[in-house]
This record gives C-alpha cells, structure tokens and sequence, in this order.
C-alpha cells in the first residue's frame, strides 16, 4: 500500500491530491512504525506527517499554485538513477542480520547497556524517553534548537515580524 | 469559513480534548509513549484548527504573534536553563541528577522540564509557522480547491 501511494503521489498533476496522498502516505508509514513496535515514531510520525504537514503544505499551495507544472524533459536519466541506487541499497540489506535477530549487533552493543542502566539510573518506565531526554541530552537540545531556528527562518522570510515593523514605521511618518 | 456551521460547532467540541490529550502526551510522556515533541504538535494542531475555522484573526487575538515568538524562544532557555541549572549545581551541563537530593528524583524532574522546553517550542514554532503561511494575502475561495 505504501508504494501504491507513492507511486500515485507521482502519477498525480494535481497538488491537492499529492498533499492528501502524502497525508495517507505518513499514516501507513506510521502504521507500520506501530507494526515494528517503534511506537515514539509513529506517534510523532502520524503527527507530524499526517497532521502538521499537510496542513503547512495546504497553506503553502493556498500561496503558490495548485497543479503540478509539465516536465520539460524525459524522466528516463532519473529513472536509471534511482533503480541504481535502489538495486545497491537493496544489495547492501542481503548480509544484515534477519529483522528481530537475538545476536543482531543493535541487540548487542549499547541496547542492553541502556536497557540495564535505565531502572538504576533514571527510573522511568519508557526508555525512550529517558535515552532521548537523559543520556542523548544534547541531541534532543541540538534538536529543538532546530525546531526553533526552523521557526525563526520561517518567520523572518514569510515574515509577520517586519510587517509589523513597517507598519509601525509608516504610522510614525502619519504621526 | 465562518457559513460551515458543521465544522464550528465540531470544532468548538475538539478543541477541549485535543489541548487536554496534549497535556497528558506531555506530561505522561515518561511512563507512555510521547513526550515533548509530539505533545508540542498536537498542542499546536488544536491552534491551527482554531485558525482554520474561525479564522486568523480570531486565533491570533486568543493568542497574539510578539507572545507566540517569545514562547518559542522560552522553550529553547527552559532546556538551556535546565542544563545550566546543572553546572551550577555542581554537575555537568545537562546533568539532571544533581537537580534533587536524590538524583533519580533529580532525573524525573529534570526530563519533566526540558520535555516542557521542548513541547513548548515545537508548539510556538508551528502555530508561528501556521500564522506566517496564512497570514499572507492572496488566498484562494473554498470552490477553487
């Protein structure tokens, strides 16, 4: 189902369509985040993907145009392309270890570190959070200082700050 | 889209659940899934909703642009902070356990704050990201969709 909704992600010119299409296209994959029990991921992604974003991109079709414009070119170069890449990445997951594997080296290194640490160190029932909050401090710092230059940028570009400087500026020439 | 009498009134009932849901993904985010993030997402959706519907004008005087900005900056100084707090007492930066007497508690609370941080900005920086797009002029009429 997934790659039926990208593949149509592709096929359709209209944009409405695409932003709905990418709405349903996180949700499965937020599905499936819930299938391999990663259920932090699939609650943000089904928040972030499914909800947050198609409404930003609504807004930003509401700003630009709503139907996809007619390639200029073929698109065989880039077809080529990605099979290439898709056909080494699929070469590169042969001689990874089986999904769920008990001797798999993510099962080996720091998990069962973080797994026995946890209860004596911080004493919360979810792991994530206390790897994400505690142990990854500065990642999770390092992250919201994304969000919040995100933030910044967005709003110094599309700007409800500087509209308001103008408008204080020309209401002191009025004055 | 003030003529959808549907859509209002559905919304004026979401809203409530939504900011509360919110709440409990933040604050319960140490014993269940979420945390911050996702709690600063949906807190932003009930927002967003409200602008939606009931237009920009109406949301942005429940919650005007200077304060939407300086929360989200009050979110990146809570984590900061926290972190600070730490140093000062006698730890390393980001180092809660030193935050309590006892340094498990100290944990707790110190990933109780910097979640708020988090929430707090993701929140802030999406409804500010919401007001900009939506706030510029040439909109399309519903029947052009």
């Amino acid at each position: 189902m997934l790659v039926i909704t990208a593949i149509s992600i592709v096929r359709v010119r209209k944009l409405f369509g695409v932003v709905m299409l990418s709405g349903v296209f996180s949700l499965l994959s937020a599905l499936l985040f819930v299938a391999l029990d990663a259920v932090d991921v699939a609650f943000t992604e089904a928040a972030v993907g499914a909800g947050i974003s198609t409404v930003l991109m609504l807004g930003t079709i509401a700003l630009t145009a709503r139907t996809e414009k007619k390639p200029s070119h073929s698109s065989l170069l880039p077809l080529i392309v990605v099979i290439i890449t898709g056909a080494v990445l699929v070469y590169g997951t042969l001689d990874m270890p089986n999904f769920g594997a008990a001797d798999a080296p993510v099962q080996l290194h720091v998990g069962p570190d973080y797994i026995e640490r946890t209860p004596r160190d911080i004493d919360v029932p979810n792991y994530v959070t206390a790897i994400l909050a505690s142990y990854r401090g500065y990642d999770t710092l390092g992250e919201t200082v994304v969000v919040f230059t995100a933030g910044i940028g967005v709003v110094l570009l599309l700007g409800s700050l500087g509209r308001r400087r103008r408008r204080n500026k020309t209401g002191a020439e009025d004055v | 889209m003030e003529h959808h009498l549907i859509l209002r009134v559905i919304t004026k009932i979401l809203i409530a659940p939504i900011i509360l849901f919110a709440f409990y993904v933040q604050f319960h985010g140490d014993f269940s899934p979420g945390g911050g993030f996702q709690a600063g997402i949906i807190m932003a959706v009930a927002f967003i909703l409200y602008g939606l519907v009931f237009g920009l004008r109406q949301c942005k005087s429940v919650l005007p642009d200077w304060l939407v900005h300086r929360i989200m900056a009050l979110g990146v100084l809570l984590y900061a902070g926290t972190g600070v707090a730490g140093l000062i007492a006698g730890g390393n930066f980001l180092d809660y356990s030193v935050l309590a007497q006892n340094p498990i508690t100290g944990q707790h609370n110190g990933i109780l704050i910097i979640e708020l941080g988090v929430g707090v900005t993701v929140a802030a920086v999406m409804i500010s990201i919401f007001y900009a797009f939506a706030g510029r002029p040439p909109r399309i009429s519903d029947e052009d969709w």
